[in-house]
């Protein structure tokens, strides 16, 4: 047998504490192959990113392995001289880190913390290094990249900042690349972008590859196999496609389910609860508290061991037969309202938005209405300026021209403290980074006592009982109330949130990118969380999203916007039914949908993206020209496009008539 | 800039910790501790009056009966030190809660507002900065005279700037954050934004300014006695002490020795206990601006 590139043998890594050992990884085995990929995936504090740290001889402080053995070309890792171990590391594994932006020195040029790998491993100094410098950059698509070794980290935008940490991993011609979380924070058709770069050099280099993440879909669109993570064990793993299809463990099957897909609407299904923290002692199974078919024997022994269900899957599950032959969770698609009767709450007229008088508009010629009792989504890549129109809404931003109007009569381009109480209450928002939405030195009932308060909305003895409510209208224990900020988890943190925009009694919730930070389970959680107090509450949303799946699941209108213009506007149903904007199609294009309906994939390949995102619009004509697969010179780059309405409530704004769209 | 965000109690637990897990803030502490019970104790312990003349015995070497000495009047240094203490402690204290309040209101409204009264506060601070503290001193003192308050006016003009910029850069730090923008987006009046949501999250820079700037103050105002703009005689004035005494310097150093020590050790101490605090609260103050 031949020795395989990478050998985890029953690793168990822990630290102690107060005189105990706290496992964070137990017992977790792997091989992987020249040229194999495999996903490690997992909800956040599930040992992820402390395994990939181990594939590189590296641990956190303070931890310790007490079992097992990582070997890497058939070298023990942690039995290695430093010596042995700077060759292995960068020259047969390298790691790609989570944020590239931060693993770069912010003071050194691009090119000479290249030219220090290469001249540490490769042994290449002056224009010898220089030349493969530019040649690495090459490799990972940058676009002039003698340019680019004169550069800082800084000059260079999310997406690139990546592109040179591949390039760095690459320097010293690696076997294994280590990849966490390679593409988290990035926006969808960056992301797609960077994922075609990994999937091309597999391809050229024969690399293999670990990837870690968070995000089924991404793991699904790069790698063979996955390896699923809970409570620091790995408890299936398997081929991708086969365990995605028909999961035998049923953290798998709730992790899948708790994906929203484009392919179909309805919201998904919640995973209640939260993996177990590191050092509390577990009977059988750690899943078992959140398992929907737990039975009296999964809590009782050691952890069920990961046992072959066939050929070549293997789960940790006394029942994982039967969890494979479950039938397919089921969505459920809440009501929309009836448009024909209702009525418009705000109305946006010719708006124009610039961040600087005279500067460039960010937002312009918008013509929009949030209709009562909708959930209307507003889509785009950053910098489209759907917060813009959000903050605007919120009286935080006035706009330079146009007309804003709520509930036919006030007037909303005053900013907020020109407006009354009355009008500041009926609009509330919620933020998309829970971690700094909340005063940090605050305990939370005060952040959802405040608006009770300043609107009057609660007598002075009644304010305990509205927020003990109100917290529980959000699905948190009243006695959470007690805590600060930093206590409770991103999911319980965005519940707050959502509280004290409820506390307000808004007519109108101004939702941005509030799940987008969340891991799957939470994400799905909060999604139902916001339906049912829409519905209950009787409110009205503008949700922000760049993520169309997460779109199609709650909103019942789009409207996509390209710097700041409007491109095309719609029913759900309508707008994901097609034809589609060509930005549109890009977008779409870019989700990845851990199970891609078969015959969808090759549309959207087509529009894979090549090129970053703009952040000006050109000068004349359609916004999009310069992006466009379609782009018709002469007619896109001088005149403005017209509407096409379809049969529908479907509307798009483009040079090509709706049968060219449709066939393009 | 803001390391710890935990829970408030246990924050606090943490700070006490820091402060007496390091030796040389403890030394701080214990030095400012001890200037505040010699102060406070001062009445009781002087064996002498601090200002009264003893024409039979000037120039005294220290001995039982005069610790430290008598000065050319015949008066008892140590009483004349002790004594000192109170004036010393007094003025410092109100003319820092002068120099902070001032410069924390101007820092947060400048970072709050920003526009042109950002533009306009902040260029006065450079131009306050630009003049030497001790020149800038004298010009209010000559144009305002003397006294007790126009001092405290005099050393928060030249020192609040300095506060004000470094309390705008933390405070610059906080108001993009989410929750400073809901309480806004709520409707929530400027000074209920700042004193809710910015000032509980930028206590920790207030707070080492303060020490900091409370040992800068001690000092300056001695030197202004020093230099006959500060206290008048016979009032028991380190800084004036020195003054009166220094041209005997070779006959009688005691007499200058025992202000100076006192000085000195009282500057020390809230130097150590505003870098132990620095240290504590996780303040960066390379980074915040310190003028």
């Amino acid at each position: 047998m031949t020795t395989p590139l990478l050998a985890v043998d029953d690793l168990s890594i822990s630290f102690g504490a107060n005189g105990r050992t706290h496992h964070i990884v137990s017992n977790v085995s792997l091989r992987l192959g020249a040229g194999q990929t495999l996903g490690i995936v997992g909800e956040s504090g599930c040992g992820k990113s402390t395994l990939a740290g181990a594939l590189l001889g590296r641990l956190p402080g303070g931890t310790e392995v007490n079992d097992g053995r990582v070997s890497v070309a058939g070298h023990d890792l942690f039995r290695s001289s430093a010596r042995q171990l700077r060759a292995l590391r960068g020259g047969t594994v390298a790691l790609v880190p989570q944020n590239a932006g931060h693993a770069l020195t912010p003071t050194m040029r691009v090119g000479r913390q290249m030219r220090e790998v290469l001249t540490l491993h490769r042994d290449l100094s002056g224009t010898a290094a220089d030349e493969e410098a530019a040649r690495l950059f090459a490799q990972v698509r940058m676009p002039q990249p003698e340019m680019l070794l004169t550069r800082y980290p800084h000059e260079l935008s999310g997406g690139q900042q990546q592109r040179v940490g591949i390039a760095l991993a690459l320097a010293g011609a690696p076997r294994l690349l280590v990849l966490d979380e390679p593409t988290t924070g990035l926006d969808v058709v960056t992301q797609a972008g960077v994922l075609d770069l990994l999937a091309t050099l597999r391809a050229e280099l024969g690399l293999a590859m670990i990837l870690v993440s968070h995000d089924l879909g991404v793991i699904a669109s790069t790698c063979d196999r996955v390896a699923v993570m809970y409570a620091g064990r790995i408890v299936e793993t398997g081929p991708t496609t086969r365990l995605y299809d028909a999961p035998g463990h049923p953290y798998t099957r709730a992790l899948l389910a708790s994906v929203p897909s484009i392919a179909e609407p309805g919201l998904p299904a919640d995973l209640p609860g939260s993996p177990p923290k590191p050092g509390g002692t577990v009977t059988g199974c750690a899943f078992a508290e959140r398992c929907p078919v737990v039975q009296a024997q999964c809590r009782t022994g050691d952890a069920p061991p990961l046992r072959a269900i066939d050929d070549d899957t293997r789960a940790a599950c006394l029942r994982a037969e039967e969890v494979r032959d479950l039938p397919p969770e089921r969505r459920p698609v809440h009501l929309r309202p009836e448009y024909a009767e209702q009525s418009t709450l705000v109305s946006l007229r010719g708006v124009e938005i610039r961040y600087r008088s005279g500067g460039p508009p960010t937002v312009a010629d918008l013509d929009l209405d949030i209709r009562r009792g909708e959930t209307l989504a507003l889509v785009g890549e950053s910098g489209s300026g759907k917060s813009t129109v959000a903050w605007t809404i919120a009286g935080l931003r006035a706009p330079s021209a146009g007309t804003v109007t709520f509930a036919g009569t006030d007037d909303l381009t005053r900013l907020v403290g020109a407006r009354p109480a009355s009008l500041r209450r009926r609009i509330q928002t919620v933020f998309q980074n829970a971690d700094t939405a909340l005063n940090p030195r605050r305990l939370v009932r005060e952040a959802v006592g405040r608006p009770l308060r300043l609107f009057r909305l609660a007598g002075r003895n009644d304010v305990a009982a509205r927020t003990d409510a109100l917290f529980t209208d959000v699905g948190l224990d009243p006695s959470y109330q007690h805590r600060l900020p930093a206590q409770l988890s991103g999911g319980q943190r965005q519940r707050v949130g959502i509280a004290r925009a409820l506390a307000a009694e808004p007519d109108l919730v101004l939702a941005d990118e509030v799940v987008s930070a969340l891991d799957v389970s939470v994400q799905a959680a909060v999604l139902r969380l916001l339906d049912r107090v829409r519905t209950e509450h009787d409110s009205t949303y503008l949700f922000i999203s760049h993520d169309l799946a997460v779109v199609r699941s709650i909103a019942d209108r789009v409207a996509v916007l390209y710097l700041g213009r409007l491109c095309e506007i719609g029913d759900v149903a309508d707008v994901f039914a097609g034809p589609s904007h060509p930005y549109t199609r890009l977008l779409l294009g870019s989700v990845l949908d851990p199970r891609p309906p078969a015959s969808d994939m090759d549309g959207h390949a087509a529009s894979r993206p090549v090129e970053e995102p703009e952040s000006a619009p050109p000068a004349a004509g359609c916004p999009f020209q310069r992006r466009c697969p379609h782009a018709i010179e002469g007619l896109c780059d001088t005149a403005t496009p017209p509407w096409r309405q379809t049969d529908t409530t479907h509307r798009i704004r483009c040079h090509l008539d709706l049968e060219d769209l449709a066939r393009a | 800039m803001m390391t710890l965000s935990g829970a408030g109690r246990r924050r606090w637990g943490a700070v006490a910790g820091v402060l007496t897990g390091s030796r040389s803030t403890l030394i701080g502490f214990v030095l400012v501790g001890a200037h505040l019970v010699l102060a406070l104790a001062a009445p009781v312990l002087a064996p002498y009056s601090p200002i009264v003349n003893n024409g039979a015995l000037p120039i005294d070497a220290p001995s039982l009966a005069h610790w430290a000495g008598t000065d050319q009047l015949g008066r008892d240094v140590l009483s004349r030190t002790l004594y000192g203490g109170r004036l010393a402690l007094t003025d410092t204290a109100l003319a820092t809660i002068g120099v902070i309040i001032v410069g924390t209101a101007v820092g947060c409204l400048a970072a709050y507002w920003r526009g042109w009264f950002d533009e306009v506060v902040m260029r006065i601070v450079d131009a306050v900065l630009s003049v030497p503290t001790i020149l800038a001193l004298l010009v209010v003192v000559t144009v305002a005279g003397s006294g007790t308050w126009v001092l405290m006016l005099a050393v928060t003009t030249v020192y609040a700037p300095a506060v004000a910029r470094v309390v705008r850069a933390a405070a610059l730090e906080v108001i993009p954050l989410d929750y400073v923008t809901a309480a806004r987006a709520r409707g929530e009046r400027a000074f209920a934004v700042l004193s809710r949501e910015v000032l509980p999250n930028i206590l920790d820079v207030v707070l080492v300014e303060t020490a900091m700037r409370a040992s800068w103050v001690v000092l300056l105002i001695s030197s202004l006695s020093f230099l006959g703009f500060g206290a008048d005689p016979p009032s028991p004035d380190w800084g004036l002490m020195v003054a009166e005494n220094r041209s005997m310097l070779a006959v009688a150093p005691w007499a200058s020795l025992a202000p100076i020590i006192a000085l000195a050790t009282l500057v020390i101490g809230l130097n150590l206990a505003a870098d132990g605090l620095a240290k504590s609260l996780g303040v960066d103050r390379m980074r915040g601006g310190v003028a």
